[in-house]
């Protein structure tokens, strides 16, 4: 693999072990803020040093404790994308972009300087400051400036967080075209599940400084080994267990028996599902289904074109609620006008079984 | 009414050479002890800021013993045929000493304001950490370093106690405005005092028209202002 990163460091509130490979394509570090995830780019970049281990790329040692070896960050030729972006603001965006470029001509820099600025979509911007420019175009310019050293991998650390909502899914897009044309390993550290998911096709999943998910992303948002994983990707229910048979498990907290697809080979923990996966029955052959259940409405929480209905399963009596479920504008209409007790219905094949 | 004007040249030379002395010393103290912890550093600080804490006389009484025929530096440069007390180097000296602090704590103020995420972008772009300092962290700390030069060459024009300490009172040789104005006085010559007094306040106001003025140019947003 070109990047092979192996290595602990002790942190003040627990020991940072990154233990990943990246290959020539971006990989998206999720976790929650203080798990690590910036700490591991430090090192990777070399403005930190680990306590143990390697860090390797392209067979080239970086960083090995055993053999005393510590490239400093400005010969590892690794391009770092701060998450305030860190513009000298001093310096003009084509000073900027042009701070890191080997040595050359001065004319050949210009040239380089502006297809690096049209490649991010800023033709014209050369002379203007930092402070003259809007988040996103700062954001850009940063891009440019990490890819104008021509770096052999390139870390992200949150590069999207500083910009508001309706600018960021702008920005997503052409980060994605970027990277695509990289095709060099890319760490892109994000604590958005979603962000994570559009950007890279695997995802590194790090909590307390431990690597608690690595995979591709179909398989960790399908099958997230744990209920930590799960709930990072999203998770809305979980319930505490009791094996009962082979497909069936006791669900603690919902006061039911659930049937699942997967073999539970180790014991499982927790049983959970996802809040789009819950659906109604509406006919009396659905209703006689596996995993369908009564249940009464508690509260809704409206969006846009979705709505999460939080629903009490077996008794209407009782103020909190067992499950929640997300269910579009058109389908709660037709919901709530039925009588309830409703009959939710979790279908086997979307209950995820769940190690602690 | 016919004046020497040794003083003003003595106290120009003397306040112009200081500062450049502690422009270089208190940037490279600043550098080394800015984002560096512990009780060793802390230690050095307290020595650095004693000038400031210390009356003058004091200073110049310290300086005196260590410069003097028999203290540790005085008997190393009689060895090569040198003395610094009573002449014209002491009073550089102690204005150094003197102004030393003011230009470590704004050059330090400076350096620890600035955002270190922009000297590790330096660092990931390639550049070697001098190239750093010239390029990101000396233009950004400009402002502070600037501040710490007049305040530091205000303090050096200003010395008295302990230049008087370590040069005493040598007309043409180590008399400085300050010096001139004060035996002035004792002697009765009050106009000649008030010439003194008025030629130093115009340096100091010249001066600090002339740094507020480059300041300005300095600036970036004045310079994208003219753009």
């Amino acid at each position: 693999m070109p990047l092979e990163v192996h290595f602990e460091k002790k942190l003040p509130s627990y020991t940072l072990c990154a233990d990943f490979s990246a290959e020539e394509e971006p990989l998206a570090i999720l976790g929650p803020s203080g798990s690590g995830k910036s700490m591991t780019l430090r090192c990777v970049a070399g403005l930190e040093h680990p306590d143990r281990g390697t860090i390797a790329l392209d067979g080239r040692t970086l960083f090995d404790s055993n053999q005393r070896i510590g490239i400093p960050a400005r010969r590892r030729e690794i391009g770092l994308l701060f998450q305030h972006y860190a513009l000298f603001p001093h310096l003009s965006v084509a000073e900027n972009i042009a701070f890191g470029m080997k040595a050359s001509s001065g004319a050949d820099r210009g040239v380089r300087v502006r297809r690096l600025l049209s490649d991010v979509h800023l033709e014209g911007f050369e002379n203007r400051l930092p402070r003259e420019l809007s988040g996103g175009e700062q954001q850009r310019v940063a891009l440019a400036r990490a890819l104008a050293i021509e770096p052999q991998a390139l870390l992200l650390d949150e590069p999207l967080s500083a910009l508001d909502t309706f600018l960021r899914s702008q920005v997503e897009q052409q980060l994605i075209l970027t990277l695509a044309q990289f095709r060099r390993p890319a760490l892109y550290v994000t604590h958005t599940m979603e962000e994570a998911y559009r950007i890279a096709p695997k995802i590194l999943v790090l909590s307390k400084g431990k690597v608690a998910a690595f995979g591709s992303r179909e398989q960790i948002f399908r099958h997230p080994p744990t209920l930590e994983v799960a709930l990072l990707t999203g998770l809305k229910n979980f319930s505490r267990t009791r094996v009962v048979s082979a497909g069936k498990i006791e669900a603690l907290d919902w006061n039911c028996v659930v049937c699942c697809d997967v073999e539970a080979s180790t014991r499982p923990a927790y049983v959970g599902i996802r809040a789009h996966h819950i659906r109604f029955a509406s006919s009396p052959d659905e209703a006689n289904c596996a995993n369908t259940f009564p249940c009464w409405l508690v509260r809704t929480s409206e969006a846009p074109f979705r709505v999460t209905v939080y629903l009490r399963l077996h008794s209407p009596e009782g103020e909190h609620h067992h499950l929640q479920a997300e269910i579009t504008k058109e389908n709660w209409l037709h919901l709530k006008d039925q009588p309830q007790p409703w009959r939710v219905l979790l279908p086997p094949i979307d209950v995820l079984v769940l190690a602690s | 009414m016919a004046t020497d004007l040794s003083p003003v040249w003595l106290s120009l030379e003397t306040s112009i050479t200081a500062t450049i002395i502690t422009l270089v010393l208190g940037t490279s103290a600043a550098l080394w002890r800015a984002h560096r912890r512990g009780i060793g550093p802390a230690f050095i600080d307290g020595i650095f800021l004693l000038p400031l804490v210390l009356p003058p006389t004091v200073v110049g009484f310290i300086l005196l013993v260590i410069f003097g025929r028999n203290g540790p530096l005085g008997r190393l440069l009689l060895h090569f045929g040198a003395t610094v007390v009573f002449s014209w180097p002491a009073t550089v000296i102690a204005a150094a000493v003197v102004s030393f602090p003011l230009m470590y704590l704004s050059v330090r103020a400076a350096l620890e304001q600035l955002d270190p995420a922009l000297l590790q972008a330096g660092r990931t772009l390639g550049a070697s950490e001098w190239r750093i300092f010239r390029r990101i962290a000396l233009p950004l700390a400009w402002p502070g370093i600037l501040a710490g030069t007049i305040l530091a060459f205000a303090r050096a024009l200003g010395e008295f106690g302990a230049t008087l300490m370590l040069a005493g009172s040598i007309p043409g040789k180590t008399e400085t405005i300050p010096i001139a104005i004060y035996i002035s006085v004792e002697a009765g010559e009050m106009h000649q005092a008030i010439v003194w007094s008025l030629i130093d306040v115009s340096i100091s106001l010249a001066m600090i028209a002339g740094m507020y003025y480059w300041t300005h140019l300095q600036n970036p947003r004045a310079q994208a202002a003219h753009r």
